[in-house]
């Protein structure tokens, strides 16, 4: 076990590097830099531009300031955004929760809905049920879900007025930042009405950001259960007079979870994709925006930083997902 | 009328397999959900097609007499402009059905360019093996780590805004998924002893991999460029949402709807129709696809 | 044990609760983060917004105008050539002591005011590169060429020399950049080892100190009891972060904040409805144009500058874009500043007229241009590709051909003030309120070199001996009546179309009490109240 997670680790290492001189280099190719663009229709004269560019040692050629960048992370130092100064590490410390958490709510959401949906399709294959499922779970894969959020914030805050319209809770309730995660530091902070409140900032976003990963995961859980119910050793629990429902919750859909665990997995970097547009529409404080900025202000050590380190999440958690592909299915773990 | 013919053709002698057209037409009329796919991109192609003809309006010229008229149904709207007008008075029918170009050629262009460049790659590190392979492969990781979308915003910004560069950015984000699977497909088939055969008859390494493996790999590719058209349109559509696609006033959807936010809780229409007309062309490529799937995946055949 | 603890835990928490219940909390939707509390370094008005609360200046604008009112100097003189300016300062000015890093031992005094200054002046000052040495505005407001010495007389009192007079001193020093801060903070966080914290934990002297900042989400202030104006009227001053137009406006409508800036236009009509909320307008300190570039073919002929300007329909653009958020403009310079001339007359939109000058300049069939539109919003331009769009389809009804092009933001405005453009359009916003701010940096012949923001490259002698000889006069009738005259020339010689100064729109609650609109467009919460 331990060797397998130390061949995944190591092959993880060159990608890291190339994400981070990708990041790094891709950039610095986009035309202007951060000082013009902070200087707007007022400019900034040649002399004080060159000076700060030395300052921020971006005179340099990129690969040696590379090679400087590299040599800081090592150290565990990301730099200091050059818009704000703030150091990139505390930027990214400070929103990457809000993103966190929205996203786990988006897969929860997927995970309920979607795997009863697909082993209910699975089971009753052709039924009315099943086609209806598969329609609906192809809809939402199709969805454009930068214009679904704006319908549905339409529709839920605007007409029917039931959920807020942006933010991640009431201005009311002055939440002490714990964990980073407000649904659970609202509930330390021991305010009533906070933590419904949080809940009810989440629910929108949570459902549009889940709307591609519960499609993804109701088809996946239908064909994968529909693979695993067609086995000899599902025949031969039904013949030996296990009860449908244990047959299907537990034999089947345990073997059915591995695809589905790795479908997942791969949703991660997709996941963050939706969160950029998600946080854009729902004003969520994230770090999928906050990158988005950066590459329109120019600010290179936080896109750099926040490439990086969402770069290191994504490989965790493919990571993550191996692993636990060995831990269900102990046969891949011992071919291995 | 081609199904017809089809139908009534002679039928082959019992015994022989039909022939492979015939029997893929076969499964994929079987799927309702494919065919009606199949019909809704007609349609588009068909108003792309002849858009001039059928759009009762220049797509941008502005009427300065009417800004967000509602459609007709609608208190204050009228039969000139049927979907309503946007906000500096341009038809909204009109665009959206000028619309439906670009969303054709972003999604087919989108995919030659994938495919094109994957297919060489992929066959490149199939067959070249060793460094070669291992920094194909590579760079392909790093592609498909860094998040998509903000490699595409990346890509634009540094080629400018516009709907080639959209593309482009695009195409690059999704060609891993090519060169992965044709690289797949490569060793599958050089293991076989067709290949070998091939190649003790003496054919050379340019010929092996367009004559002989190729077209053996084809079915994986094709699928998954019916399902990349889909999501082609609709990476193109975020990039036009975050501003940085196809450039007013050209009336791509994505475009359109970044340029209708302001007015969400104003004027529905200029915000809703762009929406639908995405939704629909995507599921109707996602649609066919599937059917090409279940057609041509002999695995799932039975 | 551990429940007795609980019990006063949440006794405390209690009483907590009900001590705030009476407190009045005013919350402001803002729209974006600030870059962070040095307001030295600082460019847009969000940052300026959030940290104007917290620290005082020397002078300071009126609250609602652009005259300029004591600050930290009670008074001052100003010596008869112009170049030296006399500040007395007040005494017994706290700073804030709710810092958890620093505690202020001595009142405000000259030594502050010259270390806020050199912070930014001298290489040599310790601080120069702390946090950032780009004091952008510090710069542009041409502070180093100007200032000759900055000396302490005593106490209370500074001097500062000026290498040359320069009308507009006074404002300059009443732009946020100018803020004071604390000597005594600053010394003792190098000594710590912590020079950044003097930007992260601010300590000024303002109207409210800072509690909480969580980026992207909400700042926190609390009313300074001890601050020399006497405590603010509010208690608690809250901003929520909301960038989304829409979005702040149904945050305001429900009550969940009292004050929002830049309304989405779309709203307008629904905002003029509700009856909890009253809807402050005032056309803002800004103007945006679309500048020909004077040097080049046809643009060297005023007729073609003219008929491009009656080409044009600036109403419909004014309606399509604005959507009412603007005034059509007839001037460079904005109606609320002085010197403004109501009296001339804007070119009418009259295509005919405009044909028949382009023939007579030698353009009977129209000619080929280029039209460049800025990629991003500005407050004084919501959508350059739309009003491109316009223009675009106004100038082929005179057989001029536009085509639109545009480039990343700042390369944009690199290109367009090396003069690679044949139209396009920009604008500006005001710093100070000062005419010279407007005619002086946009129309004069020193910006009209090359990397200038004269970007009409429009270099006229006659305008041009006007604002510099405006610059040097302190009577502000005389420089008033040389604006007044420059106007005329630059009408008759139309170096640019000039398109609309947007309105600040400021959707206020009906429950808040004296909410004055800035012209600059800031937010000043000192003063007002809640009902």
């Amino acid at each position: 076990m331990l060797r397998f997670v130390l061949t995944r680790v190591s092959l993880v290492v060159p990608t890291f590097i190339g994400v981070t001189l990708l990041a790094f280099v891709l950039i610095r190719l986009v035309p202007g830099d951060p000082i013009e663009t902070m200087a707007g229709e007022r400019g900034i004269d040649p002399e004080r531009h060159a000076r700060l560019l030395r300052e921020y040692g971006l005179d340099q050629p990129v690969l040696v300031q590379y090679g400087i960048y590299i040599g800081r992370v090592l150290r565990g130092d990301l730099g200091k955004s050059i818009v704000t100064s703030a150091p990139v590490i505390e930027e990214f410390a400070t929103l990457f929760p809000a993103t966190i958490e929205l996203a786990l709510c988006a897969v929860i959401f997927a995970l309920l809905l979607g795997l009863p949906a697909g082993v209910v399709a699975a089971v009753r294959r052709n039924s009315i049920f099943d086609h209806g499922v598969m329609t609906v779970s192809l809809a939402g894969y199709s969805m454009p879900i930068f214009w679904w959020g704006l319908l549905l914030i339409l529709l839920f805050s605007v007409k029917l007025g039931l959920t807020p319209v942006s933010g991640r809770i009431d201005l009311l309730y002055y939440i002490e930042p714990v964990t980073g995660f407000l649904l659970v530091d609202s509930l330390l902070s021991d305010q009533e009405g906070a933590f419904f409140s949080a809940l009810s900032h989440l629910v929108l976003p949570a459902i549009v950001l889940g709307t591609v990963p519960l499609a993804v995961i109701a088809r996946m859980t239908r064909s994968a259960m529909l693979e695993v119910l067609g086995e000899d050793y599902i025949r031969t629990a039904r013949a030996k007079g296990l009860s449908p429902l244990r047959v299907v919750g537990l034999h089947a859909l345990r073997n059915a979870l591995i695809p589905v665990v790795t479908v997942i997995g791969l949703q991660v970097g997709v996941l963050f994709t939706g969160a950029i547009l998600t946080e854009t529409i729902f004003s969520w404080p994230g770090v999928g925006k906050w990158l988005v900025e950066s590459i329109n202000r120019r600010d290179y050590p936080v896109l750099q930083g926040g490439i990086l380190l969402i770069g290191t999440v994504v490989m965790a958690v493919n990571l993550v997902v191996d692993v636990l592909y060995g831990v269900i299915n102990p046969r891949i773990r011992h071919t291995r | 009328m081609t199904e017809a013919t089809l139908e009534t053709g002679p039928v082959p002698a019992s015994g022989a397999p039909p022939h492979p057209i015939v029997e893929f037409w076969r499964y994929f009329r079987g799927n309702p959900g494919a065919v009606g796919g199949l019909v809704v991109i007609l349609a588009v192609l068909l108003l792309a097609v002849f858009a001039d003809v059928v759009a009762p309006h220049s797509p941008v010229v502005t009427d300065q007499n009417a800004f967000l008229k509602p459609p007709v149904w609608q208190e204050g709207g009228s039969w000139t402009y049927p979907l309503g007008t946007d906000a500096i008075g341009r038809d909204m029918l009109s665009r959206l059905i000028h619309g439906a170009r670009y969303s054709l050629v972003i999604g087919l262009a989108v995919v030659a360019i994938s495919v094109l460049l994957g297919v060489v790659l992929g066959l490149i590190a199939g067959f070249a093996g060793g460094i070669v392979e291992i920094a194909i492969m590579r760079l392909m990781d790093i592609v498909l780590t860094m998040p998509s979308l903000l490699l595409a915003i990346v890509i634009v910004a540094i080629l400018g805004p516009g709907l080639m560069n959209a593309m482009l950015a695009v195409a690059i984000v999704v060609l891993p998924h090519y060169v992965r699977l044709t690289r797949a497909a490569v060793l599958t088939e050089l293991a076989r002893p067709y290949v070998t055969a091939a190649r003790v008859a003496g054919a050379g390494t340019l010929r092996l991999m367009f004559r002989t493996v190729l077209p053996n790999c084809m079915a994986p590719l094709i699928v998954q460029a019916s399902l990349g058209i889909s999501t082609a349109i609709l990476d193109a559509a975020a990039l036009g949402f975050l501003g940085l696609g196809a450039q007013p006033p050209a009336p791509e959807w994505g475009t359109m709807l970044a340029d209708a936010r302001e007015f969400v809780l104003r004027a529905w229409w200029v915000v809703t129709l762009p929406g639908i007309m995405i939704l629909v062309t995507v599921l109707a490529f996602n649609l066919l696809g599937d059917g090409l799937r279940d057609a041509l995946d002999p695995k799932l055949k039975r | 044990m551990t429940r007795t603890l609980l019990t006063t835990i949440s006794a405390v928490a209690f009483a907590l609760a009900a001590a705030t219940a009476g407190a009045k909390t005013l919350v402001y939707c803002s729209e974006g983060s600030p870059e962070n509390f040095y307001p030295a370094i600082n460019t847009t008005g969000t940052s300026f917004d959030a940290n104007s609360q917290v620290y005082s200046r020397i002078v300071d604008f009126e609250r609602g105008g652009t005259q300029v009112v004591p600050g930290l100097a009670e008074r001052w003189d100003i010596s008869e050539d112009g170049t030296v300016y006399t500040f007395y300062l007040r005494k017994g000015v706290k700073w804030h002591d709710t810092q958890k890093h620093f505690k202020p031992t001595r009142d405000l005094n000259a030594d502050d005011i010259i270390f806020s200054i050199e912070r930014q002046w001298k290489e040599s000052n310790p601080y120069y590169k702390v946090t950032s040495s780009n004091h952008s505005y510090f710069n542009d407001m041409n502070m180093p060429k100007l200032l000759k010495s900055v000396e302490k007389v005593d106490d209370y009192t500074v001097r500062i020399t000026l290498n040359q007079p320069e009308a507009p001193f006074l404002s300059d020093l009443a732009m946020e950049y100018a803020a004071i801060i604390s000597k005594e903070y600053a010394d003792a966080m190098l000594k710590a080892g912590t020079p950044e914290r003097v930007d992260q934990e601010p300590v000024g002297t303002g109207p409210f100190y800072l509690v909480q900042y969580q980026k992207d989400a909400v700042i926190r202030y609390k009313a300074w009891p001890k601050f020399w104006g006497g405590k603010a009227k509010i208690d608690d001053l809250v901003f929520a972060i909301t960038p989304d137009a829409s979005v702040r406006w149904a945050k305001l409508q429900k009550g969940e904040c009292h004050v929002m800036p830049y309304p989405n236009p779309a709203d307008l009509d629904a905002i003029r409805k509700d009856p909890n909320v009253q809807l402050l307008e005032q056309p803002g300190l800004n103007v945006g144009y679309i500048a020909y570039n004077t040097t080049k073919k046809p643009f060297d002929d005023k007729r073609v500058r003219q008929a491009l300007n009656m080409a044009i329909n600036k109403k419909a653009i004014v309606d399509a874009v604005f959507l009412g958020s603007g005034v059509p403009a007839k001037n460079p310079i904005p109606p609320t500043i002085w010197s403004y001339d109501d009296s001339i007359e804007d070119y009418p939109y009259d295509p005919e007229r405009a044909k028949k000058l382009l023939a007579e300049a030698g353009y009977p069939n129209g000619f080929e241009t280029d039209l460049w539109a800025m990629p991003v919003q500005r407050p004084y331009n919501p959508n350059a590709r739309r009003i491109a769009e316009l223009a675009q389809a106004d100038l082929a009804k005179i057989g001029v051909t536009a085509k639109i092009v545009s480039y990343e933001w700042g390369e944009y405005r690199k290109r367009a003030q090396n003069g690679e453009h044949l139209m396009a359009q920009l604008g500006w916003t005001g710093d100070n309120g000062d005419p010279d701010n407007f005619l002086h940096t946009l129309l004069g012949c020193d910006s009209a070199k090359s990397n200038g923001s004269n970007i009409a490259k429009w270099c006229f002698k006659p305008f041009d001996d006007l604002v510099v000889e405006a610059k040097r006069v302190s009577d502000q009738a005389k420089r008033a009546e040389l604006y007044k005259k420059a106007q005329r020339i630059f009408h008759e010689e139309a170096p640019w179309f000039v398109i609309a100064h947007s309105v600040q729109y400021k959707p206020v609650r009906k429950e808040v009490i004296d909410f004055k609109l800035s012209p600059f467009g800031r937010h000043t919460f000192y003063g007002v109240d809640l009902k």
